[in-house]
């Protein structure tokens, strides 16, 4: 596919994946039309600080902007929102958009993200129980997240910890109900899991770990949570951070493969060549990991993938990261490089006392992630590393007497 | 509002109006300064909004924090007016402000 035949870019979804795509278009000279459909009244913008500093109310709606309203008009950027995309033709190379219009396309690009589970409770739709995803969550759980409120959390991932971390800023009562034994357990080793579920702890956070909620009650909103082994627990406000579906429906739909999101070749490109899909909705081959196809939900794989699909529509190239993340806690600020599941070997630079280490994973003998917390320069250093394919033995890493930057410069 | 200027290492340059309270970061982007990435959106996680203070606004943009010291270790030819744009914050004291962009974030 080269830039000659492609005239018209549809992207469904605008949130990041799909902005970045737009943005970067335009910005490598692509002069054909582009259709950015997004479900959200918004124009795309960072949902990483919906549970930090806007939930804190330290960031306004117009910051969490990518780029301004205005500048979609200006780079003629065709903005269709709030509008649900409701088909694809691959034949005839069309998407039918809600109320009937279509829009033909060159090519399409799936970027229509997640979606929250929801609790599978009795009481889940009471007025005070809420999901996590969008802005407008936000805008309607702010006003009862006030000082001396009890917030009850479910689900112990990033998403519910940064959610109780701001909760205890700001003077909430928190407790976090969580099903397996310990937080974070989906993303994380029991040990960094273990100095964050310390930290909420010492801030005042209960845990319920290893227990499940049978029901919400309350008659007209929440009043508690009943668990299932019959206690229960008085909430003014609960919040679910269970994790998300990758929104697949228009995919399957249109016959694509769908295996944990959206079956894509390391070029972000479907089984069909007119259809790319990138962000949380799309399942890849990562490079740095011997191809190990992944789904992330992060920032880093939605701008990568709109780099990809940017970059290929141009004839480009697009250069490739190692998966990066992070997640604000607290004065905690854990930086993550690498995919650390299936880790055979742990190491540490620090101690977690000190509340700056950094934990290296090793499988097979090989450097595979970090989870940094405070700790930046081990951060970007083993990001590094892993993208230029090098391994540092954990002896030697973990060595506090030689600089990380050193470490790495002698890496071979 | 404070007006910065952002010059591409191509040369290339960009004045933007910068409201105050935000970064230098977030006016590029905003404004789609080719060369400033912030793929992290400013929380210090990416690196990628390397750039040089012009050496007559270096007493007025501050010190570096230890954070951003930490990631620009890593950065690509840094020098001694080398900052993350991220973590400069737009006042009246900077209207004038000018800053060179390398040429790569990565």
């Amino acid at each position: 596919m080269s830039e000659g035949e492609i005239k018209r870019v549809v992207i469904i979804g605008a949130g990041q994946a799909g902005g970045e795509v737009a943005q970067r278009l335009r910005q490598g000279g692509f002069a054909g039309d582009i259709s950015l459909i997004g479900e959200e009244p918004a124009p795309p913008y960072q949902r990483p600080p919906l549970s930090k500093a806007y939930l804190k109310g330290d960031l306004s709606m117009d910051r969490l902007l990518l780029r301004p309203a205005s500048v979609y008009g200006e780079e003629n950027i065709a903005l269709l929102l709030p509008v649900r995309a409701v088909w694809i033709d691959r034949r005839s190379k069309r998407v039918r958009l809600e109320g009937g219009r279509e829009l033909p396309y060159d090519a399409l690009v799936l970027a229509t993200g997640a979606r929250p589970r929801k609790l599978p409770l009795a009481g889940a739709d009471l007025a005070g129980a809420f999901l996590f995803r969008t802005a407008a969550d936000v805008d309607a759980i702010r006003p009862k997240f006030v000082a001396g409120a009890k917030l009850i959390v479910i689900g112990a991932g990033y998403i519910g910890l940064e959610v109780a971390a701001v909760a205890r800023q700001r003077g909430l009562e928190v407790t976090v109900i969580e099903t397996a034994v310990r937080p974070l357990a989906r993303v994380t080793s029991p040990e960094v899991a273990g100095f964050f579920l310390d930290e909420h702890t010492r801030q005042g956070v209960r845990f319920v770990l290893g227990g499940a909620p049978a029901l919400i009650k309350g008659q007209e909103r929440v009043t508690g949570v009943r668990l299932t082994d019959g206690a229960e627990l008085p909430a003014d406000l609960v919040i679910a951070g269970i994790g998300v579906s990758p929104e697949v429906t228009l995919a399957q739909q249109c016959s694509l493969g769908v295996d944990n999101g959206v079956i894509t070749d390391a070029q972000c490109r479907t089984e069909d060549p007119f259809i790319f899909a990138i962000g949380d909705c799309a399942n890849r081959p990562m490079s740095h990991f011997d191809n190990r196809r992944v789904r992330l939900e992060s920032v880093h794989n939605a701008v990568e993938g709109a780099k990809i699909v940017a970059a290929t529509i141009l004839g480009q190239s697009a250069a490739l990261e190692a998966p990066w993340f992070w997640s604000d806690q607290y004065d905690l600020k854990l930086q993550i490089a690498g995919l650390f599941q299936d880790y055979d070997h742990i190491a540490f630079r620090g101690v977690p006392e000190s509340r700056s280490f950094a934990a290296f994973y090793y499988k097979a003998g090989r450097l595979i992630a970090v989870d940094a917390v405070n700790r930046p320069g081990e951060y970007l250093g083993v990001k590094m590393l892993i993208q230029k394919g090098l391994s540092v033995a954990p002896e030697v890493l973990t060595d506090e007497s030689r600089p990380m930057k050193e470490l790495v410069a002698a890496a071979r | 509002m404070p007006k910065i200027t952002y010059i591409e290492h191509s040369g290339k340059e960009h004045i933007i109006d910068a409201p105050v309270g935000q970064t230098v970061m977030e006016a590029a982007v905003k404004h789609a300064v080719p060369g400033i990435d912030a793929d992290c959106g400013g929380a210090c996680a990416c690196a990628t909004c390397h750039v040089y203070v012009d050496p007559e606004w270096l007493a007025k943009t501050g010190e570096r924090n230890s954070m951003e010291e930490s990631m620009l270790d890593f950065a690509n030819e840094v020098e001694d007016n080398s900052r993350l744009s991220c973590q400069i914050k737009v006042s009246e004291a900077l209207d004038g402000l000018i800053v060179r962009l390398p040429k790569s974030q990565h």
